[in-house]
């Protein structure tokens, strides 16, 4: 946990909707006048914890501080905040004035005063004129607009936005977020933003969190997340990436996709397996020679506007994704290269699967809910609790989920060069990580087997 | 001969050909007859006698001044009953409300006249006096769930982002009702104000079993008229009555254009 000027703090804050944790022990502290953006796949608890800060639910365990006040407990209408909702929820009984006068007639301000704030925020949303407008008479920009207008007239001490902008078309979009972000900084208020675009974040931010199965996975600035992103899960969202596995050799060598690199990265230890990441446009393409470090074949070449994207196969059947401004030929061959500096290397969340269990007999063993025949187990008495490890090749998925021990759903794919690597929530309410060469989309329901003999049981 | 017959049904608009008839026979006709009975007397020619009879007769205007008040009472009283009830049904977790509504409009299976002589038999059993009181009671009891369903509707239908929008910028929670739940339920309540006071104010078998015939309504007076042959002066009365349920309907409708009501 980071140490700040902080305005918000947020120690050790969950949320359970029944049995399944929403937000799972998080920690996070937020600097006055912040621009800070919640970045995360939909439906992964970033709503939930702006819902929590805004008081519209409450956190099973931990604490909430906003300006040094323990808030956990407060009502929403007395704490110093303000939402802009993603579907505006402006009163459709209210006109524009009435709507934005809203919090300031609660306040019992005198009406000339309310007049002269209301008209203030009218003209900082660029709505002036428009204050006796139904509101349903406006576009989904203009009552996004007036939301803003509600949620800034209050001079809250923190902003919260609740993906504000994902009702409106790309180009509205785009001329908003540069309205908010000069809005933030003439305002010079605490602006808590949640999106599940991470170009949105990369633009507006000065820190981004991101967000994933309830837990913060990064808090960075947006060159940092990008350049430095901690994890395969925060690389892979955060713009285009290759991934690859890697075995660091030793400091500053690592060697992935059947080749030695020199990197920049130390610490790892000698020898220890990796994640390597590296963007398309980092990688230099030039006509083969023999120095070249890696040479592959162009198997597919699109132009997206200012760029060519292409794959690029190379010897050992790895697949790069490369941005260049020139285009090569499909079918040509191509050497790349990729600077030490453009390698990143990242720490290996897990080698395999590890997963509780209970050695039945022994044959049998019980994890995940479910009963599994494994090789003979000798010096681990019946019935005690073990680890159970398979490797991540091991597991197989079925298309029907009838053909499985268990059950469960694609909740994340990783494309790793040359394989996928998924992440399967099973029925069990576990994940379970499967690298695989067959094409499975997110959200895909599949049976889950896995062979007797890959299933390693180690004593706790 | 069978391809005449073939292309006839082909059209669509001769399938609406039955219901036109209908409509006409048991709609149009009556009110025309009603029209034209009203403006005319026993020979046929035209005339305002049968209104004029009704301004003047002040037991006539009386009647129908006391049965507007016992209506708009009745109404009153099935709001005041009404949107607690609906509000706690709004905000139960959904299956509990489902059940609760299902019992509030399950007595309506029942039909009406037989719930009301099993309130003359209820209100002997307790030896409470039957009259206006029991009028009362027995119309609140009658019309309630109508003006329960359309409240509970918009109240279900309520987005709740507006109520926590209205906390988000500091009301408490009385103020959110004040300001955000009740202003947005008006077209519930419209909706059951309607429905609750047309048949109250037209209503005639009602009154007569709940108060043994002691209390005359608009709707008994009307009937009377008509049982003893006076119908153009029915057909008059008829007219005024209509026109007070179209009065009440175009303010209803004024004041809710975006049919979240719901049943109307």
């Amino acid at each position: 946990m980071q140490k700040c000027d902080s305005i918000i703090e947020i120690k050790h804050v969950s949320k359970y909707f029944g049995e399944k944790a929403v937000l799972d022990d998080v920690n996070m502290c937020i600097s006055k006048g912040e621009f800070v953006t919640i970045l995360g796949p939909s439906g992964r608890g970033k709503t939930t914890l702006l819902r929590l800060i805004a008081g519209f639910q409450s956190a099973t365990s931990g604490e909430i501080t906003i300006a040094g006040r323990d808030i956990t407990q407060t009502p929403p209408h007395k704490r110093p905040v303000n939402t802009v909702f993603q579907k505006y929820a402006l009163f459709p009984h209210l006109n524009v004035f009435d709507n934005i006068a809203f919090g300031l007639k609660l306040k019992k301000l005198p009406s000339s005063l309310i007049e002269q704030k209301m008209k203030h925020a009218l003209k900082m949303v660029g709505m002036t004129g428009y204050e006796y407008r139904d509101v349903d008479s406006l576009s989904g920009g203009q009552q996004q607009r007036v939301a803003i207008a509600r949620a800034i007239v209050n001079e809250p001490e923190v902003l919260l936005l609740d993906e504000p902008l994902a009702a409106l078309d790309l180009k509205m979009r785009k001329d908003m977020q540069m309205e908010l972000k000069e809005m933030h900084r003439s305002l010079g208020i605490t602006f808590v933003y949640v999106t599940h675009d991470q170009e949105e974040a990369l633009t507006l931010s000065d820190t981004i969190v991101v967000m994933s199965e309830g837990k913060i996975q990064q808090i960075s600035t947006p060159i940092d997340i990008y350049n430095e992103p901690v994890n395969s899960f925060v690389a892979d969202f955060i713009g285009e990436s290759n991934i690859l596995n890697g075995m660091m050799i030793k400091d500053r060598e690592v060697s992935f996709a059947g080749h030695c690199f020199e990197c920049v990265d130390t610490g790892f230890g000698e020898m220890s397996p990796v994640d390597v990441v590296i963007r398309p446009e980092d990688i230099i393409l030039f006509d083969p020679n023999e120095n070249a470090p890696l040479t592959g074949q162009v198997a597919s070449c699109v132009f997206k506007g200012v760029h060519y994207e292409m794959a690029i196969v190379n010897n050992g059947g790895y697949e790069f994704l490369v941005q260049n401004y020139h285009s090569y030929e499909v079918g040509s061959q191509v050497g790349m290269m990729i600077k030490p500096t453009e390698i990143h290397v990242m720490k290996k969340e897990r080698m395999y699967n590890t997963l509780e269990g209970k050695l039945i007999d022994a044959t049998h063993v019980e994890f995940l809910g479910t009963q599994f025949a494994c090789s003979e187990v000798t010096g681990i008495e019946p019935g005690a609790e073990v680890w159970v490890e398979v490797d991540f090749h091991n597991v197989i998925l079925e298309d029907n989920e009838e053909d499985g021990d268990l059950t469960g759903e694609v909740t994340f794919i990783l494309y790793k060069g040359n394989h996928y690597h998924l992440t399967v929530w099973t029925d069990w309410d576990e994940n379970i990580f499967v690298d695989t060469h067959d094409v499975w989309d997110d959200g895909d329901r599949v049976g889950i087997t896995i062979p007797a003999e890959y299933i390693r049981v180690i004593k706790k | 001969m069978n391809t005449q017959i073939a292309t006839f049904l082909s059209k669509r608009r001769n399938w609406a050909i039955p219901y036109t008839v209908f409509m006409f026979v048991f709609v149009v006709m009556p009110l025309v007859l009603i029209f034209w009975y009203g403006f005319t007397d026993a020979d046929g020619t035209l005339t305002l006698a049968n209104f004029k009879k009704f301004v003047t007769s002040s037991e006539a205007v009386n009647t129908f001044v006391y049965s507007i008040g016992i209506a708009v009472i009745t109404t009153l009283v099935c709001l005041l009953l009404g949107y607690p009830a609906a509000y706690i049904l709004s905000r139960a977790d959904l299956n509990a409300s489902r059940t609760m509504v299902v019992l509030f409009i399950l007595p309506m299976w029942i039909n009406i006249l037989i719930r009301t002589l099993a309130t003359v038999a209820l209100f002997d059993f307790l030896n409470l006096p039957l009259g206006e009181g029991a009028l009362i009671f027995g119309m609140v009891y009658n019309f309630l769930p109508f003006m329960i369903y359309p409240i509970y509707n918009t109240l279900q239908k309520m987005d709740t982002n507006l109520i926590e929008a209205a906390q988000d910028l500091g009301a408490n929670p009385f103020q959110v009702f004040t300001k955000t739940i009740f202003p947005l339920s008006v077209p519930g309540i419209t909706s059951g104000v309607v429905m609750v006071f047309m048949p109250t104010v037209s209503t005639f078998a009602i009154a007569e079993l709940l108060t043994i015939n002691n209390i005359k309504l608009f709707g008994t007076t009307v009937q009377e008229s008509i049982n003893n042959g006076m119908w153009n002066y029915g057909a008059a009365l008829s007219l005024i009555m209509l026109l007070l349920i179209g009065v009440t309907i175009l303010f209803s409708s004024d004041s809710n254009n975006s049919n979240e009501g719901g049943v109307l």
